[in-house]
């Protein structure tokens, strides 16, 4: 498959992300979008890794080139995850001060 | 290389030692001890002069090298001392007239509290380290440093009583003049740096001569620097234009007076120019300006003196005066009849000092001499020493000032007759004036109060003998310069100076110069007489009236110091209060408000983007590495 689709996919994800950090105010759909660039990104690492890879083997079967991009990927998850459980556990926080996710409210920081 | 010579160092060193004890224990110190020390260090000093002296006429001339003051890669100023004829003689003066005016201090300044009595001598001492730093140097660097020195030092004596705003004042602008001066001499030294490497007098002089192949000086070059040269020399010994501090210099105690016109400071000039000879009597426009400003200034002072009323300022116009005398002879080329003045002129202005403050001490402070009168009956001894220095000075043989301002006369006839003329008037005004002051304060009825009349009393010992030994001195110190017309192989001063000094052959006029001589001695002798006889007739049923319009135009100094006033310190007042509104606050200020105001300014406007919608800050994460994004892919370009 033509790396060009990869490329307009991950784009696409990565942009619904952007748009939905900027737009929306609702804390958790902020969240998912942040994971939704992360993952953007992740499929952009993979197809550029498969492809240098295809190419690469193809003058030396035994070569690793490309490969490293696929470890970026299990690193890039790993960040994720940890991520993801302090942002859910400020979010609970949060809820259970303000009673309320809307980051509106967060303005408060400035005091 | 080992000469006896070279422990000359302790003779200013041992000043120096003085000053630090007394300085620094001048609270612990009892009056008697720093009496005992301020005048000791300065009596071995004198002591080791003579000896010095004594090898120096052995024929034992050294440059006492130490070690390295400053040394900038190739081109170094040795810390050296020049023991010579020219510098023997004034180590003399300094430390035996500076000795004599030590011991008077320790009575005069008696009633001193201890802390201020030692604060006192430990200045004293300092000038006197300061004065011999100067005259020994072997280079024009070292002799900064004593210069610059004495004119500290001449700063910290007249601003001694320094409650009083009007002495404070007046310290400061000796201070200031001086300072003027000081950048003549300053500039002048560069002017030598550049031209020849070496600052050391043997060096210059050698190089002046012709004796170093690839340097020689320009005319020019030799006319600025003798120039630049007489500038710092007429702020130093108070010469038109800048002799005003002098006469102001009065406000430190009379034996500070003493110590500044005989001994030191003021002679400075002299020796500065007379140890420079060799460059000066290269430049004839030089010369003629020094014996013109001379001259000058020896009249103008003359007749300022003449209508003064403060016993000190009559005695500091006539030092303003007499140094004019000196320039004179250094301008005429006669630069041992210079030093011989000024040798003369330290015995008798140094007695006639101190014996005015005998008088200032019994008169409870008293200056004004029309408030004197008739003072001749309590105070034999300094009735007799100062007429002793008032005939000195006047040049009555033979009396020591007769053979000096002699000498300085004859030079100048040779010279040109016009300069002569002059000069004779001005010897004139000088007996004239001395007489004045001397009749009026000593002779006819007492006009000062009761209370006065009744505290008059003779000066104790300590003073009287100082002023007995200068009176000896005043009478015979003319004796070692005789001039050749009177005895042959008489003027033994000349004759000692003559290796520093080439003795002068004037031009052979067919007139016989022995005749002449005798001629225009006789010529000034009747002067002097006649000087004195105007004063005798005019003030010998002395009442003060007021002056008429000449006489207030003299009393009042020629309102030279209102003239500077007007023309100097006027506008530079108002230079000063232009930078200070146009440059310091709306320029400098300013600009460094104006930075403070920006980032306030700029603060406050920034605050609004801190708003703290979280939205908002992810808004612009995201704009500015887009921005980032976009600023990257162009610049690769």
């Amino acid at each position: 498959m033509q790396i060009n689709y990869y490329i307009f996919l991950s784009l696409a994800l990565f942009v619904i992300g952007i748009v939905g950090v900027l737009t929306r105010r609702n804390v958790i759909i902020i969240f998912m979008c942040i994971e939704l660039m992360l993952n953007a990104t992740n499929l952009l690492l993979v197809a550029f890794s498969k492809m240098h890879h295809l190419a690469a083997s193809k003058i030396d079967a035994a070569t690793t080139v490309g490969t490293d991009g696929q470890l970026f990927v299990f690193f890039i998850m790993v960040v994720a995850a940890a991520e993801v459980s302090v942002g859910l556990a400020i979010i609970v926080m949060m809820y259970r001060n303000i009673h309320s996710v809307d980051v509106n409210f967060l303005n408060r920081l400035k005091h | 290389m080992s000469n006896s010579l070279n422990i000359v160092y302790l003779i200013p060193l041992l000043p120096l030692i003085g000053f630090l004890i007394n300085g620094l224990g001048r609270r612990s110190l009892s009056k008697s001890l720093v009496s005992i020390i301020g005048c000791g260090v300065v009596l071995a000093s004198f002591v080791l002069s003579i000896w010095v002296f004594l090898q120096v006429k052995n024929g034992n001339v050294h440059v006492a090298n130490y070690f390295d003051f400053i040394s900038i890669g190739s081109f170094h100023i040795p810390f050296a001392f020049q023991i010579d004829q020219l510098s023997s003689i004034f180590l003399l003066i300094i430390t035996g007239v500076g000795f004599l005016i030590h011991v008077y201090s320790t009575s005069y300044m008696h009633h001193e509290a201890p802390e201020h009595f030692g604060r006192y001598f430990s200045y004293l001492n300092l000038f006197i380290f300061s004065m011999l730093l100067l005259v020994m140097g072997a280079n024009f660097i070292i002799m900064f440093i004593g210069w610059e020195g004495v004119g500290l030092c001449s700063y910290l004596l007249i601003g001694y009583w320094f409650k009083n705003t009007e002495y404070n004042k007046a310290a400061t602008k000796a201070f200031v003049m001086n300072r003027i001066g000081d950048l003549g001499f300053l500039i002048a030294i560069f002017w030598i740096i550049s031209k020849v490497g070496s600052v050391n007098f043997y060096d210059v002089f050698a190089v002046a001569q012709g004796h170093v192949e690839g340097k020689t000086f320009t005319t020019t070059d030799i006319t600025a620097i003798t120039l630049l040269l007489f500038v710092g020399a007429t702020g130093k010994s108070a010469q038109i234009p800048l002799y005003t501090w002098l006469p102001d210099a009065m406000a430190g105690p009379t034996p500070v007076s003493a110590l500044i016109h005989a001994a030191t400071m003021v002679t400075a000039g002299i020796y500065m120019v007379a140890r420079s000879n060799v460059l000066y009597s290269m430049s004839e426009l030089s010369q003629n300006v020094v014996a013109i400003v001379g001259l000058a200034t020896a009249i103008l002072a003359a007749t300022i003196a003449m209508k003064q009323n403060d016993i000190k300022k009559v005695l500091a116009y006539s030092t303003v005066s007499q140094l004019g005398y000196m320039f004179l002879a250094l301008g005429v080329g006669a630069y041992s009849a210079g030093v011989f003045h000024v040798m003369t002129h330290a015995f008798f202005k140094a007695l006639l000092f101190l014996a005015a403050g005998s008088v200032i001490h019994a008169m409870g402070g008293e200056q004004d001499i029309r408030k004197m009168g008739g003072l001749s009956g309590k105070l034999k001894t300094t009735f007799i020493t100062f007429l002793i220095g008032c005939i000195a000075i006047s040049g009555v043989p033979p009396f020591s000032g007769f053979f000096s301002k002699d000498a300085i006369l004859f030079a100048a006839f040779e010279h040109g007759p016009g300069l002569y003329v002059v000069a004779l008037i001005g010897a004139m005004l000088t007996a004239y004036y001395m007489f004045r002051l001397l009749i009026v304060t000593f002779n006819g009825k007492f006009r000062g109060t009761e209370e006065q009349k009744t505290h008059l009393h003779e000066s104790p010992p300590a003073m009287t003998i100082v002023l007995i030994i200068l009176a000896v001195l005043s009478v015979i110190g003319g004796f070692v310069g005789i001039p050749d017309a009177i005895m042959k192989g008489g003027d033994k001063f000349s004759e000692f100076l003559s290796p520093v000094i080439p003795v002068k052959h004037g031009p052979i006029s067919s007139f016989p110069k022995e005749n002449l001589e005798r001629l225009l001695m006789a010529v000034s002798t009747i002067a002097a007489l006649i000087g004195i006889l105007i004063a005798w007739l005019q003030f010998r049923r002395y009442q003060y009236k007021e002056p008429n319009a000449v006489g207030k135009f003299l009393e009042n100094k020629w309102y030279v110091d209102e003239l500077y006033e007007k023309i100097i310190v006027k506008p530079l007042n108002f230079l000063a209060d232009v930078f200070d509104r146009e440059l310091e606050r709306s320029g400098i200020d300013a600009l460094v408000n104006g930075v403070g105001k920006a980032v306030q300014y700029g603060g406050r406007q920034l605050r609004w983007l801190q708003s703290g919608q979280v939205g908002s800050y992810v808004l612009l994460m995201v704009i500015s590495m887009v921005l980032f994004f976009v600023l990257q892919f162009f610049l690769r370009k």
